[in-house]
């Protein structure tokens, strides 16, 4: 079986999608408002605050304060995106988005930039790998992790057009923008390469990782199925089981703690439906550190390597 | 409107019904309920304009938020005998599958309640939120908060005064429940507030005491005294100066009352003290 080829003109930061994307939707729907903590320039949200600055809400380093303003602010039918780190955006402020946001169900979008190690150089503090456990264990929150600059706009049109809370993670590290002809649906996995062997289901940036880690496991006459699951909740159920029936084996990709992430999700699903054999590739329930992208994801096992690694690790342990 | 009569009348059965419900399940909060009786009764029958036929979004009305969520009782019964929901429903406060959970919330869609709260300090961030919505709606309305004193201990308050001050959001009327008390002792004792008015001018608010706060026209002129400095680029305080249990004797003047339902005896004395006017769910 071939594999598909996938291209890209230009390596571009997912956070750059969210700044279109919002720029796109506050040109289309006067009901989106955004509101950031003083982090305009590095979320990308200038574009909108340039087109929009009456509906542009700068709510300075309060971040609690900010998600209750957006959770307000949805009273009367405002659409709020709120803007800041990943970090901000969930630990630093989850007993608010927990009462306020998503126990009330307010239509407010928690948009976060610079998740993951890929932070880089600012180190653990600002790295947050916990965040989508947090996030997706809150009833009725929908969580997405996008995996590129195009994925992210489309994602940020999606849950404009969704109702009610939604987590949406993206970051800071240029990578591959390769989804354009990709379509987006919220809780709808993505196919991207089909195999017989084994089953790569990526999130984030380890999407284009594992797209390089099946070339490699192909050229070594091992054929890996590639799913990009861009929504942690509601999971794609249906997708990662038509699969690992096939494959019968599996290792989950994900920029993120192994404890709480899309591994766990994964786990779940299988543990209940169909026992499979699985390897998880994320953060083993560390805390990150200093260093630029690519020597943190070495570091931590985070590439196509650690992918390829993991594969064969799991199809040695296949009936 | 209502009339003061009309008001008066409300105040002992919105009491008794205060009593009843958290003796009916031994739990709830009763102390700063009742000190705020008055309050909720002069709000909703006197000072906003709203309609019965809720609608989450509230556009063209008053809005309210109770950010000091414990003291549900008070807030169910008003928004009951307002006629948001049956006053009999009052009868389910705190049990299983009720729409009158322990603390307010939109989760089982309570007519009245467009937040939750019970966690604290949420309640003014909220209420700014939804007068930044009314004015990209150019929306006239007031939005209406309450905050218990002891709650401005959380930080994210400081974060919410300081932002509705210096972004000028005066379509904002917030009220400070002043009462002094919280559930380990006063607020001297507990952690001490310090000048609360000074403190909130510094950051931009104009603040109105009322220092009769359980007398309905103190109430009403403190809220006339506050529309008539909105409009002004400055967020309005009420420092609403309330004593702790008011209407019933053994339960004022103390923070004892808190989270604690009378038992059969002390029912019985509180509601002798409060005549039944409207007739008790």
């Amino acid at each position: 079986m071939g594999l598909k080829e996938y291209t890209f003109t230009d390596k571009i930061d997912t956070r750059s999608g969210f700044g279109v994307g919002l720029a796109e939707i506050g040109d289309q729907n006067e009901n989106v408002v955004a509101l950031c903590a003083d982090l305009t320039g590095s979320l990308k949200m200038n574009a909108f605050k340039d087109a929009h600055p009456e509906r542009f809400f700068q709510i300075g380093i309060a971040e609690a304060n900010m998600m209750g303003i957006a959770a307000g602010m949805t009273i009367g039918g405002k659409i709020p995106f709120t803007g800041t780190f990943a970090n901000f955006s969930t630990g630093r402020v989850y007993d608010q988005i927990r009462q306020s946001i998503a126990y009330s169900h307010k239509n407010v979008k928690i948009c976060a930039s610079h998740a993951g190690i890929t932070l880089g150089e600012d180190g653990a503090t600002h790295q947050i790998l916990e965040d989508l456990g947090l996030m997706k264990m809150l009833p009725g929150m929908t969580v997405i992790n996008t995996c590129d600059f195009e994925q992210t706009r489309k994602a940020t049109h999606a849950i404009a057009a969704h109702n009610g809370p939604v987590y949406l993670r993206f970051g800071r590290p240029a990578v591959p923008n390769f989804s354009s002809e990709l379509p987006f649906e919220i809780g709808k996995g993505i196919l991207l390469q089909e195999g017989t062997d084994v089953t790569l289901v990526a999130t984030g940036h380890l999407v284009w990782e594992a797209l390089e880690a099946a070339k490699s496991l192909h050229k070594q006459g091992i054929s890996a199925e590639v799913i990009n699951i861009h929504t942690i909740k509601p999971l794609d159920d249906a997708l990662i089981l038509e699969s690992v029936k096939k494959t019968a084996a599996v290792v989950s990709c994900e920029e993120h703690n192994y404890l709480g992430g899309l591994g766990e999700s994964v786990a779940r699903v299988l543990a209940e439906q169909h026992p499979t054999p699985q390897a998880f590739v994320a953060t083993q329930d560390t805390f990150g550190e200093s260093g630029t992208p690519a020597q943190l994801m070495e570091k931590y096992g985070l590439n196509a390597a650690s992918i390829v690694k993991k594969a064969k690790e799991v199809l040695a342990k296949k009936a | 409107m209502a009339s003061i009569e009309t008001i008066e009348q409300l105040l002992p059965q919105v009491r008794r019904d205060i009593l009843r419900m958290v003796h009916q399940v031994n739990s709830g909060h009763p102390g700063g309920s009742l000190g705020c009786t008055e309050f909720f009764v002069a709000l909703y029958q006197h000072v906003m304009d709203y309609s019965t036929d809720f609608n989450m979004d509230g556009k063209n009305e008053d809005l309210f938020f109770l950010s000091n969520g414990h003291i549900s009782p008070v807030f169910y019964s008003v928004l009951a005998r307002s006629g948001f929901f049956p006053v009999s429903e009052l009868a389910t406060f705190r049990k299983l599958n009720s729409r009158l959970q322990g603390h307010p919330t939109t989760h089982e869609g309570l007519p009245g309640i467009r937040i939750a709260s019970g966690s604290l300090g949420q309640g003014m961030s909220v209420a700014i939120g939804a007068a930044e919505t009314k004015k990209l709606n150019n929306d006239k309305h007031m939005v209406y908060s309450l905050h218990g004193d002891g709650e401005l201990q959380e930080g994210q308050n400081w974060e919410a005064i300081m932002y509705a001050g210096g972004k000028g959001i005066d379509n904002l009327i917030s009220t400070i429940d002043y009462n002094k008390q919280q559930i380990d002792g006063s607020t001297d004792d507990v952690l001490p507030l310090g000048d609360v008015g000074a403190k909130l001018e510094t950051f931009g608010w104009t603040v109105i005491n009322v220092e009769k706060g359980n007398d309905v026209p103190a109430i009403l002129a403190g809220f006339e005294a506050a529309k008539a400095a909105s409009g002004q680029q400055k967020p309005v305080a009420i420092l609403l100066h309330t004593v702790m249990g008011n209407g019933v004797d053994f339960m004022m003047h103390t923070h004892a009352w808190h989270g604690k339902a009378p038992n059969d005896e002390q029912l019985a004395i509180g509601l002798a003290q409060n005549e039944e006017t409207l007739g008790d769910y």
